[in-house]
């Protein structure tokens, strides 16, 4: 397992750049001195800060999309809906790509994210971790951007404005639930330097690995 | 937070000029004519193209899809209200307004930025960057790098209409007092939304340096 030494230079992932970032403390960051794209950040330390983060997220989750968003009462009939209702509303009225979509941003992204990195984290914490362990990494930080709980959050709350127009409104649990989940969802990243992780993790390709390693040594 | 900011130091050169070629998911370097031939990073098995694409094809190709879905996503209804007095379709545009008249100008504004302001300023920023690259551009690469950063960055919030109209009609189901269904506009406008995202992540902001890059090669 050959490992970065921490003054073998990093490409920036936005101009290409070669640069050396030097030791960061917790909660700092550092950026490229040419286009200003944050290189690296949070803290050195072992990830627990962010599994801590991870498992809070994962708890969450679920109670975010087990119970009701927003409930309405009008002239004695009732509605209430989920998140997964809402979809599910989308795909009986016949927009079922929408639905999917919207399931997408809002059910399976972030389901993927946090069961991913909570994987990820807990193989880390005995390196090397296998391989498979780098490629959940890699799905993980793909859907990050599909997932999309603050947006769902503010469109929760625009909806419930239209709506009080014309019916009482009563917020639910899951209206927080997602409040809290964007938090966490935020602040996991964010506690995360990712280069570090991915020196935890064994490579793909082992012939490469050893070639390296060899160099290093030479 | 009060993040601590601390600048890297800089080599002087780009991972190209080095023969280096970085791996966009998990940052690794590896030299140019190894990851030729095997067209994978070696440490995460990301696929690592050997050459910087200038082209942007897909990314042009996203752009123009999303620009020919922004007209249906803004004449077609997103939501129908059926009610006893009949049926009432509002576009986006037409949502926004209704949103001010009812008093809540604040929403209206938040709405008429993610819905109308974000779609069309990621599509117009996208073609800049796309074409100046084309052009091989050097002047400004500071800006247009920090444009691709804005576009990256709130190109997810104009998602907020779509959000809108899954939960209002998820619960405005009061049989025939009111009832709201979704308008095919909401479709397009999902589309517009997914194609402009998938733009921009197609567009690769080293490609913004390249040129600078190479014509100081070319100096030394």
């Amino acid at each position: 397992m050959s490992t970065l030494s921490k003054t073998e230079p990093v490409a920036c992932s936005a101009c290409d750049l070669l640069q050396v970032v030097p030791p960061l403390l917790p909660s700092s960051k550092a950026l490229c001195p040419r286009c200003g794209h944050v290189l690296a950040s949070g803290s050195t330390q072992t990830p627990s800060r962010a599994l801590s983060l991870t498992i809070a997220a994962g708890i969450t989750y679920l109670v975010a999309q087990s119970s009701p968003l927003l409930a309405l009462s009008a002239a004695g009939r009732s509605s209430s809906t989920t998140i997964l209702g809402g979809a599910a509303q989308m795909w009986n009225d016949g927009h079922q790509l929408t639905a999917v979509l919207v399931a997408l941003c809002t059910v399976v992204a972030p389901a993927i994210y946090i069961a991913f990195m909570l994987t990820v984290l807990l193989a880390v914490r005995n390196p090397p971790a296998p391989p498979l362990t780098g490629t959940l990494l890699r799905i993980a930080e793909a859907v990050r951007p599909w997932s999309m709980s603050e947006v769902m959050l503010l469109g929760i709350l625009v909806a419930l404005i239209k709506i009080a127009q014309i019916a009482d409104v009563v917020p639910g649990v899951g209206i927080y639930a997602v409040g809290v989940l964007m938090v966490l969802l935020a602040l996991i990243p964010s506690s995360l330097d990712t280069r570090r992780l991915w020196e935890r993790i064994e490579w793909d390709d082992p012939a490469a690995d050893l070639e390296r390693a060899r160099e290093n040594e030479s | 937070m009060s993040d601590a900011i601390v600048i890297a130091h800089a080599t002087g050169e780009s991972a190209a000029q080095a023969g280096l070629l970085a791996c966009r998911t998990c940052g690794l370097l590896s030299r140019a004519n190894r990851a030729t031939v095997s067209a994978k990073c070696p440490r995460c098995g990301a696929r690592i193209s050997a050459h910087l694409d200038r082209s942007h094809q897909s990314t042009w190709a996203f752009i123009i899809a999303a620009a020919i879905c922004y007209i249906p996503a803004n004449t077609l209804p997103v939501m129908v209200t059926k009610t006893v007095g009949g049926t009432h379709p509002d576009t986006i545009l037409g949502g926004v307004v209704r949103l001010y008249e009812t008093g809540s100008w604040p929403l209206a504004v938040i709405v008429l930025v993610a819905s109308v302001m974000i779609p069309l300023g990621k599509l117009a920023a996208l073609g800049h960057l796309a074409v100046s690259v084309r052009r091989r551009a050097v002047v400004h690469a500071h800006d247009r790098a920090r444009l691709y950063r804005i576009v990256e960055a709130i190109g997810r919030w104009s998602m907020l209409d779509v959000f809108i109209t899954t939960f209002v009609v998820a619960l405005v189901q009061l049989g025939p007092l009111m009832t709201v269904k979704p308008g095919a506009g909401v479709f397009f406008f999902m589309a517009v939304v997914i194609l402009t995202m998938l733009a921009s992540h197609s567009f690769d902001p080293r490609s913004i340096w390249a040129e600078r890059d190479e014509r100081e090669t070319a100096l030394e």
